[in-house]
């Protein structure tokens, strides 16, 4: 398959971390790319079901746009220009093939022409969704094929998010591609009655891909899934989790500009609540209320609430811990996960004392604690509170070694050399 | 698109059935076939001899082979098969919910794949 040029542009850090140089015609794709990325494949594959080609078909008019628009300037309409390059391009493939019907292709070439109104872009969008969280779509794929498919990203990103060989990722999204296209997964949005049964598959896939660049990205794939999470508040209103997710989302992204100071990275509670977005933080809380009155809650509610705890500091000057370990209590009965255990050990140790965090700490039975770098984090930090200082620096290191971000690291770093700061 | 559905279950469930429980069980899967002739998406069906009395032929290795029993032992085996005729993998799924089997043992949905190799 050949590499889509807007693809690494979307992303320039992979190319040798150095930014592209953008001429217009470079940056003016760049912003079609990103905003019509998952619209133009899923208008490319909707009739086929064929993904693959959906996506060949538009890296080929992704390259001729790079070709021609410097030269010819940016057409009217940019992304009808790609899609109908990339239309005729599988036509010519379909031909070469000669096992596609080419009345079908006809139609197709039809809605080029109508496919501006902002609303069929959301369409397209969500229908690409749902078949990236399909049941029939392994529940460990879903989230890397909406990465890729639905936002662009190459598989190799992919794979460093989620811990993979770059070429066990490409593989395995090559599969669940193949799966859609044989097995006739359909293109559409489900019916208001299946809301139920399918909408907490697409939350948790559009959650993950928040989570893959919340902390090293440039930000445009957060502001993609935000976006994402909130089409689906609108088109499920009734959904308490679809608004708790959306209002968890946007307390997060609420705190950007406060995360990293100096490249460190700044825990919520010691962060500067003036660098705090208030207009998002209100928005998202005035969500996260109409979710609970519906009288269902939820994981992503929880998770929103905790959040909405973490940005009442801004209003109370300080953090309320029993809260925060009730919330904590909670999310972990409704959907209990490792980050979920060590987050709720770190706050019961500031609202109980590390003693308790400690054994709270020593309570937690999943797989993978002892190479999960917040778990040592935590316990470093409850261990130095305790005047175990030894211990504390030998977890602290433990973690060090865990960890793969920069922000993280440094914090980390800063922890230690306090701590030797202690033992001296 | 056409559908299969492969319905497997563990034969050892139906050793105990009684001659009610068949007449019962036939009756529901007339229900079940009657509604798919309905809506128009029935094409075929058939419910098998249990796979001990599977005979399996192969020439693979070069030279005929013919083998008493099934070609793979498992617990649960393959009891029947509908053929459906529907738009898409939801529509079969709809149907493959509706399906008496799915009470008591699994059914695997898989797209025709004549016409697209």
């Amino acid at each position: 398959m050949p590499a889509c040029p807007l693809r690494q542009a979307r992303n320039p850090r992979i190319r040798n971390g150095q930014r592209v140089s953008r001429t217009d015609a470079q940056a003016r794709a760049e912003d079609v790319a990103r905003a019509a990325y998952g619209k133009l494949i899923a208008m490319l594959a909707s009739r086929s079901g064929d993904i693959i080609a959906a996506e060949d078909a538009l890296a080929d008019s992704f390259v001729a746009a790079l070709k021609t628009w410097p030269e010819r300037g940016i057409p009217d309409k940019p992304e009808a220009w790609l899609l109908t390059v990339a239309k005729n391009r599988r036509t010519d493939q379909a031909r070469k093939d000669a096992r596609l019907v080419i009345t079908d292709e006809a139609n197709d070439m039809a809605d080029t022409q109508a496919i501006e109104p902002e609303e069929a872009q959301l369409d397209e969008r969500l229908k690409l969704m749902f078949v990236c969280a399909h049941p029939a779509i392994d529940e460990t794929i879903r989230t890397p094929l909406m990465l890729q498919t639905v936002l662009g990203l190459e598989a190799e990103q992919i794979a460093k998010a989620f811990l993979i060989k770059p070429a066990t990722m490409a593989q395995r999204l090559v599969r669940a591609k193949k799966k859609i296209k044989s097995a006739g997964i359909p293109f559409v949005v489900p019916e208001p009655e299946a809301y139920p049964e399918r909408m907490s598959a697409v939350l948790e896939a559009v959650y993950g891909a928040y989570a893959v660049d919340w902390l090293e990205g440039d930000g445009d794939l957060s502001h993609e899934a935000f976006f994402l999470s909130n089409i689906l508040a609108e088109l499920d209103p009734e959904n308490p989790e679809a608004l708790g997710l959306t209002a968890l989302i946007g307390l997060i992204e609420s705190r950007r500009d406060a995360r990293i100071h100096n490249g460190v990275l700044v825990p919520v509670p010691e962060q500067d609540v003036d660098l705090w977005d208030r207009p998002l933080i209100d928005r998202s809380a005035s969500i996260l209320t109409q979710a609970s009155l519906k009288g269902r809650p939820g994981r992503f509610q929880l998770e929103a609430a905790i959040q909405s705890v973490h940005a009442a500091r801004s209003v109370t000057g300080k953090t309320d811990w029993r809260a925060l370990s009730q919330l904590y209590h909670g999310l972990m009965q409704a959907h209990p996960s490792i980050g979920g255990a060590v987050s709720r050990a770190a706050v019961v140790s500031e609202d109980a004392g590390p003693a308790e965090g400690l054994k709270m700490l020593d309570l937690i039975a999943f797989d993978g604690l002892d190479s999960y770098q917040p778990f040592h984090a935590v316990r470093a930090h409850c261990l130095s509170e305790l005047g175990r200082v030894a211990e504390a620096a030998e977890a602290y290191n433990t973690a060090l070694m865990l960890c793969t971000d920069e922000p993280s690291q440094r914090w980390l770093e800063k922890k230690t050399a306090d701590l030797r700061k202690k033992m001296s | 698109m056409r559908y299969t559905f492969l319905l497997y279950s563990d034969p050892a469930m139906a050793a105990n059935m009684t001659e009610e429980d068949w007449a019962k069980s036939k009756e529901i899967y007339g229900q079940y076939i009657g509604a798919l002739q309905e809506a128009g998406v029935f094409v075929d069906t058939d419910w098998l001899h249990p796979a001990d009395t599977a005979t399996t032929i192969t020439l693979a290795g070069g030279e005929k082979q013919v083998q008493d029993g099934p070609f793979a032992e498992t617990k649960e085996t393959l009891g029947g098969f509908f053929a459906i005729d529907v738009e898409n993998l939801d529509e079969a799924l709809k149907w493959a919910e509706k399906c008496p089997h799915v009470h008591y043992g699994k059914l695997e949905i898989r797209a025709s794949a004549m016409g697209s190799v």
